[in-house]
């Protein structure tokens, strides 16, 4: 059984995007702080810190979650994704970056960061969502520049061109 | 906010679990999908000496049936229970529900037990497993383990039959009878919010059972004829709820919603 005390520094060791990454936290050192001051990946970014803006959401072990709602010590040996892996370094902006950008589904970009990391689990599961299986994940964001019309119609072409593009790729073989 | 100084722990087996409960006398939380506990840590609405994360625990996380009943175990997710194959057939009302638990994020990690044992007013689990007549099933250091059903379970708002030394380990919904319509909706202000008024319906013949969330302190279920007299019965049922005016909403819209949505939830459910 593990046991932390309240005031002992647990290290706390990860996979960001690919990269084994570790820090010190506390037992109350929530996941998004723990991103962000201890290990530096401000891409992350925090709202209301109550599981209700969404802002925060990245990946963990690949399935959307708040990093506002889990303890840093949780996220201990699991994978997270979080915005900053989304293209690679330097790299092109994803299939989905490109459409946000595309449809003008995004203007300060503060809710940014997590619709992604939602958009990215979700399109993992749903191959050919309904526009209404869209708006029902994005309800739990909230944004406040785009009236989310932009997001819904980026999700929806990504969801079609990456049909398009597993069709070819079967009429290839 | 940040939550308050608290020691940490997370056992690997139940036992270990119920153990460090009992020891806590009272001053300990017990941490599952986190999606309700965390909010409450980080608001420093409770301030526990202890956290107990039960998620590592293999022997808490499951579906099975068992005894005319989908038992769930206190570490599965609602998001593994509404991919649980048969659900639909199986539990039907609890698969209506739980698209509006919460969203998709919160589904991923909130679990099932987590959701009864909060007893928020207007959840949508507790309020399935009152209408069902399901049971809560809860483990203490000594003695064997308790069988609480679904209407003395929920006892007010965010208060549970459960003693402090005892750890909810899993809740059993009623598999689906035989000529029974199960039906749910929900008003809220928007989708994945707290519910205004919660429904629930299970609908045989000339009765039906109707729960109702988010007006009282509890789920609250009663027996309603489903033909002649519904409109009476509806009316009476939405007084005796005890509605109150609040931030979301006034007494008198709840008590609307409790008549014109328990109208068409059952009469569509009905044949002609």
């Amino acid at each position: 059984m593990l046991k932390i005390e309240a005031n002992d520094s647990h290290r706390v060791t990860l996979t960001l995007n690919g990269r084994e990454r570790s820090g010190n936290a506390r037992p109350r050192t929530l996941l998004s702080d723990f991103l962000r001051h201890e290990l530096g990946a401000t891409g992350t970014h925090v709202g209301c810190e109550h599981g209700v803006c969404g802002a925060c959401t990245v990946r963990v072990d690949g399935v959307a979650s708040r990093a506002c709602l889990m303890l840093a010590v949780q996220a201990d040996g699991r994978r997270v994704d979080t915005v900053e892996g989304l293209a690679g370094d330097d790299g092109p902006l994803s299939d989905l970056q490109a459409a946000f950008r595309r449809h003008h589904a995004l203007q300060c970009g503060f809710c940014t960061a997590g619709i992604l990391n939602s958009c990215a689990d979700f399109l993992g599961r749903e191959r050919d969502p309904s526009e209404a299986q869209v708006r029902d994940m994005l309800s739990g964001h909230l944004c406040r520049c785009t009236g989310y019309t932009g997001i819904v119609r980026a999700v929806l072409e990504v969801a079609a061109q990456r049909r398009e593009q597993r069709q070819e790729e079967r009429d290839d073989v | 906010m940040k939550p308050a100084a608290f020691d940490y722990a997370r056992p690997a087996t139940r036992r270990e679990a119920i153990e460090l409960l009992a020891g806590a006398q009272g001053e300990a939380r017990v941490l599952a999908g986190g999606q309700s506990l965390m909010a409450v840590l980080n608001m420093r609405l409770a301030e526990p000496a202890l956290v107990i994360d039960i998620t590592g625990i293999d022997e808490l996380h499951y579906i099975e049936e068992r005894d005319g009943a989908l038992c769930v175990g206190a570490a599965t997710r609602q998001a593994e229970l509404a991919a649980h194959p048969g659900l639909a057939e199986r539990v039907p009302l609890v698969a209506q529900a739980l698209p509006w638990v919460g969203h998709f994020q919160t589904r991923n990690r909130g679990t099932v037990c987590g959701s009864v044992a909060h007893a928020d007013p207007s959840a949508e689990l507790p309020l399935c497993l009152a209408t069902l007549g399901g049971e809560v099933v809860l483990e203490g250091r000594r003695g064997r383990p308790r069988v609480v059903p679904a209407a003395s379970f929920f006892q007010g708002v965010l208060t549970t039959d459960r003693a402090p030394g005892e750890l909810i380990t899993e809740v059993r919904f009623p598999l689906a009878q035989a000529q029974t319509q199960y039906r749910f909706t929900e008003v809220a202000m928007r989708h994945g919010d707290f519910a205004i008024v919660a429904l629930a319906a299970a609908i045989r013949g000339e009765q039906v059972d109707l729960g109702v969330g988010g007006v009282a302190d509890r789920p609250v279920v009663r027996t309603l004829p489903a033909g002649d007299g519904l409109d009476e019965a509806l009316n009476e049922f939405a007084w005796a709820l005890g509605a109150e005016d609040d931030a979301h909403a006034t007494a008198a819209y709840r008590r609307t919603l409790v008549r014109e949505l328990g109208r068409q939830l059952i009469t569509e459910a009905r044949p002609c």
